[in-house]
């Protein structure tokens, strides 16, 4: 049996913390699920009454304003009430440790934290708190942790893919960009083995990969164009700025000449190959605006397919 | 065991139910919803068999259930499909069997989420009592009675024929 800290005792799906060690039956029933969530959308009345009554508390200890708007959304159109805790005007600013902050909460009858945090692990130790101390009717759903993971953005990458090419066991699959900095990467790369992708790529700058990324199971490409080469999904990622310590590179401009993803260089791609984002783009830095703004670029869809795929998680947790 | 139940045959009774529900519908603008899977495929028959013009709609009764809390999301859930407008429609809503009514009392709560019909007929195949709400079938060609832990569930063979089975839970 799964000992993953995220399954209950039947196996089913108590929090959603990372997709490393989920089954691919898991990975396949969220997609599926998310699904029939995607036309709520479209009512007239865009609400389902799944989790009438209970509270879902939006915690992010990190910026976020894409993630935290489609997990609020997602949890508003299945009728809960959602709570968001900016750091910068709680009490954590005044030295309260987060697990205090999620017991505080939890006495304020929370039923699901959606945690986002700049340290890895940080929504393991409250589901774990959680579970120590008999509270296991509360769900925790990571929202990005530190390097670690984004599975929700792994997810909605999953199912933006199935949408447009269906079978993902006939598929190479790029990932290009700042892997060295990325949950967004890590997320997807798990992902992608599970649902039995034969071919992911990543590429990247040495300076800018993680060592021993090969060990997930990844052919490793250091020359994009090389890298791109006959591929049906590229997926972009984010220069993250913000984390880089050190002069890991030469300059932006330097780096979009090598990195940045330009209609010259999707050109070696696949004719129908997909162009995936997770946001906030960089245009001019790793991608060029013509082809963001392209035909083949599907970030938007992205966005939209997301706020299903979280509707799909918080519905299983919360009825598990 | 119980002795072998007559089960009614289903084929007789989509006849049946389009037979009564003739003259009290307007065929150019009555809309059917079924509910997924087996009022659906009982939808289908009516659809045609009555000639109607609006399209055939269908829902999943998944999110509104009243036992998610106990049970959890229902594995397997189809999408909604409401191709017409339901603001000022008369609807049937049709499905194989009413036990309960609390499947029919969350496909109502559904359907006002798309907008205010200005009247909601109920069609079934079979009312095999039990009801646990005060829901009552506007046309419904058969009544039976079953043990609360038997299951009568509407089955769709290869060929498309429809058929009754019981189920022990």
């Amino acid at each position: 049996m799964h000992k993953s800290p995220q399954l209950n005792k039947h196996g089913e799906l108590q929090h959603l913390l990372t997709i490393e060690g989920l089954p691919r039956d898991v990975l396949t029933h969220i997609l599926d699920t998310a699904a029939p969530f995607s036309e709520v959308a479209e009512r007239e009345v865009k609400k389902v009454p799944l989790l009438r009554g209970k509270s879902v508390f939006n915690l992010f200890f990190e910026n976020s304003t894409r993630t935290r708007t489609t997990f609020e959304i997602a949890a508003k159109r299945l009728s809960a009430d959602v709570i968001n805790l900016n750091i910068n005007t709680s009490s954590a600013n005044k030295g309260e440790t987060l697990l205090d902050t999620a017991d505080n909460l939890s006495a304020m009858h929370a039923d699901m934290f959606v945690v986002r945090h700049a340290a890895s692990g940080a929504p393991f130790l409250i589901a774990q708190h959680m579970a120590a101390t008999g509270r296991d009717h509360i769900h925790v759903v990571n929202a990005g942790d530190g390097r670690h993971a984004h599975p929700t953005q792994g997810l909605l990458d999953m199912y933006t893919i199935r949408h447009y090419k269906a079978d993902f066991t006939r598929l190479t699959v790029a990932i290009v960009g700042d892997v060295l900095h990325s949950r967004v990467a890590r997320s997807q790369i798990h992902a992608l083995i599970t649902l039995g992708v034969p071919e992911v790529r990543v590429i990247a700058p040495k300076t800018l990969l993680p060592t021993g990324i090969e060990r997930l199971g990844v052919r490793v490409f250091n020359d994009m164009r090389e890298g791109l080469r006959g591929v049906d999904v590229v997926m972009m990622l984010r220069l993250q700025n913000e984390r880089m310590q050190g002069a890991l590179l030469p300059s932006t401009q330097e780096y979009f000449k090598s990195y940045g993803l330009t209609p010259e260089k999707l050109a070696l791609a696949k004719p129908d190959a997909i162009v995936m984002h997770p946001g906030p783009m960089n245009r001019g830095v790793e991608i060029d605006s013509a082809v963001a703004d392209g035909g083949q670029a599907v970030i938007l869809p992205q966005v939209t397919f997301g706020i299903a795929v979280r509707m799909a998680v918080m519905a299983m947790l919360a009825g598990n | 065991m119980t002795t072998a139940l007559q089960l009614p045959d289903a084929e007789a009774l989509c006849a049946a139910l389009a037979d009564a529900m003739r003259g009290h519908i307007d065929p150019a603008t009555t809309a059917l919803v079924g509910i997924h899977t087996g009022g659906v495929w009982v939808a289908e028959r009516l659809h045609e068999a009555l000639g109607l013009k609006t399209p055939l709609g269908s829902i999943n009764v998944s999110f509104y259930r009243d036992d998610y809390s106990r049970r959890g999301l229902h594995a397997n859930a189809k999408a909604a499909r409401i191709p017409f407008t339901v603001e000022g429609a008369h609807i049937v809503i049709v499905d194989d069997v009413v036990h309960t009514g609390r499947t029919v009392r969350a496909a109502i709560n559904e359907l006002f989420d798309y907008g205010r019909p200005a009247k909601i007929d109920l069609a079934v195949l079979v009312d095999r009592g039990g009801r646990e709400l005060p829901i009552a079938p506007s046309f419904c060609p058969h009544s039976l009675s079953l043990p609360a832990a038997h299951k009568l569930a509407l089955e769709r063979a290869a060929d498309g024929g429809l058929s009754f089975q019981v189920i022990e839970k």
